[in-house]
């Protein structure tokens, strides 16, 4: 089989590639290769779908017809073994080898698991990453189950959350001592926590599982937590081996430039597989989120298909619910601190050398977030706008009059 | 494509446009029955300055962040004009967090809310430009 372009993978950075080669090439054959049997849904929505808030069909990430639409051929259920970027060629578990002009890696990451004592012994065992593992979770609860969630982060605390109506009890361990550190600060994320166990969820927080035994597990902090199903979300790893056994350059994910192209030519690289720039730290490190997945992989399909694009704006940022309560969070938590905290909610803003560099926002003060996330990703000197007037409510009033026109207006910049 | 522009020099602050937005949005054909009593949550919000107001909706944006950041896909481009599908949002607010002009908001159910032109509801044009009584938005290519 012969294609103009290949992508491993078929999650966000996928499909932004696909969009991104169409922008520029409406014609070039387009092949995605999935190991995972299905039409490209969101990740993230599984806890949603437990949770009742969507379904199989609204979670879907893009129509029923989009592949057809963007004339995609598509391998679903097959795995990539592996790829020879000298001869252009990818080789794949059925049997078949592709030839392809350009590719992708968007091959995303796993959950990691780490050694535990008695967990080969528990029967019913989960991961959170995918659908797949969402549908067998959702088989394995009963009313009465008792759930003990390993991993106190995003993913575990998402999967509480979808699970959190359907189940007796909800208990999360962490060795961390606080939940959600890669988003919040340490006041956030003690504010977020009380609010969650006054829902019914317990936490053991600088604990970890000494051993599982049957039905109970025992912590090293010597307490006893009943449980039925175990769901496992400690972190993920990127899938670098496709990569590394190619060649490419890897330095815990892979390595890119600002047009996602690693170090093997015609190869590119996009998602949670790879290693962004983080620029509100300038700091390198994996960015494991959606938006960046979407934008790193339309970059990388621009550039395949001979357009011009950069993934330059890179920082981490996340918005997320929990059981009602909203957070958005961007950047870094450097610098000085400008805080505001009511009954409405929690704000806390970063500024260093003279730029936003990050944003805590916790409860009902989330509107209009959206302006403080751009003067961190536009590093927007802050002597240039009237900062005052937008720490307590983010808004177009701060910026000058010339760059209000070319907001609303319609003025070229 | 045309898209809603502001004059902020004509602008008076009058926020008729935030009425007009939430009623052209709520559904009802009577005025008073859909706005008497209720405390809007327009999807166009007037800035009050120091001797400048203006108004503020989704500028439908070429290389809208919101949509290239939407984790479910609720976000599309449709002929130009950025599109909600609310049946797929679940309210996560990523298109709050990515929104440079701060355009999109949560809405009064599950789902957040954003203007498009009044090409979703019975109006066919932008109501909030319509009954704007100073041409402070106006509707057209520029």
């Amino acid at each position: 089989m012969e294609k103009n372009y290949v992508i491993v993978g078929n999650s966000a950075a996928a499909i932004g590639c696909v969009e991104g080669i169409r922008q520029v090439d409406t014609k070039g054959s387009i092949l995605i290769v999935s190991d995972e049997p299905h039409h490209t849904y969101s990740r993230p929505l599984i806890s949603y779908l437990l949770w009742g808030k969507t379904d199989r069909q609204r979670m879907k990430y893009r129509p029923d017809s989009f592949y057809e639409d963007n004339k995609v051929d598509t391998l679903f259920g097959v795995k990539a073994t592996a790829l020879h970027p000298e001869e252009h060629t990818l080789e794949l578990d059925n049997g078949e080898t592709v030839t392809y002009g350009k590719l992708l890696l968007a091959t995303g990451s796993r959950p990691f698991i780490p050694p535990m004592e008695g967990l080969d012994q528990v029967e019913k065992k989960f991961t959170f990453m995918t659908l797949n593992d969402a549908l067998a979770l959702e088989e394995a609860i009963t009313p009465d189950s008792k759930v003990l969630i390993v991993g106190a982060g995003l993913i575990g605390l998402k999967c509480a959350e979808g699970i959190f109506e359907k189940v007796t009890s909800l208990t999360v361990v962490d060795l961390a001592n606080r939940i959600l550190p890669s988003i919040l600060d340490e006041e956030g994320s003690k504010l977020v926590q009380e609010y969650i166990e006054k829902k019914g969820v317990k936490f053991y927080l600088s604990d970890s599982v000494a051993k599982f035994e049957e039905g109970v597990a025992r912590l090293n902090s010597g307490a006893e937590v009943e449980y039925d199903v175990v769901v496992i979300a400690v972190g993920v790893r990127p899938n670098v081996e496709l990569a590394q056994q190619a060649g490419i350059d890897v330095n815990r994910g892979i390595l890119t430039d600002v047009h996602c192209a690693t170090s093997a030519a015609d190869v590119y690289a996009a998602g949670d597989c790879t290693v962004s720039h983080n620029i509100a730290s300038d700091q390198d490190q994996i960015l494991a989120l959606l938006p960046n997945a979407y934008m790193q992989g339309e970059t990388a399909g621009i550039e395949m298909a001979g357009g011009e694009a950069n993934y330059d704006k890179a920082i981490p940022m996340n918005a997320m619910g929990m059981l009602g309560l909203h957070m958005i969070t961007a950047g870094v938590y450097d610098g000085e601190v400008y805080k505001e905290q009511n009954c409405e909610g929690y704000k806390k803003l970063f500024v260093k050398d003279g730029k936003l560099k990050g944003y805590i926002l916790i409860g009902d003060v989330i509107k209009r977030a959206g302006i403080y996330t751009s003067l961190i990703r536009e590093q927007t000197p802050l002597d240039e706008i009237d900062f005052d007037l937008i720490k307590h409510s983010p808004q177009l009033m701060a910026f000058a009059k010339k760059e209000r026109k070319v907001k609303l207006a319609g003025a070229k910049e | 494509m045309k898209r809603v522009y502001v004059n902020e020099e004509w602008c008076l602050g009058c926020h008729l446009c935030e009425y007009q937005c939430a009623f052209a949005n709520s559904g009802e054909t009577d005025m008073v029955k859909a706005l008497k009593g209720v405390k809007i949550n327009p999807r166009i919000q007037v800035e009050e300055g120091d001797g400048v107001n203006f108004a503020v909706q989704c500028r439908h944006c070429e290389e809208p962040l919101c949509v290239k950041g939407c984790i479910s896909g609720a976000l599309s481009i449709k002929d130009g004009v950025i599109h909600l599908d609310e049946n797929k949002c679940v309210g996560c607010y990523t298109c709050v967090l990515m929104c440079p002009y701060g355009a999109i908001m949560p809405g009064n159910g599950t789902a957040v809310q954003k203007c498009e032109l009044c090409l979703n509801n019975s109006c066919g044009e932008p109501a909030c430009v319509k009954g704007c009584p100073n041409a402070a938005i106006v509707y057209e290519e520029r």
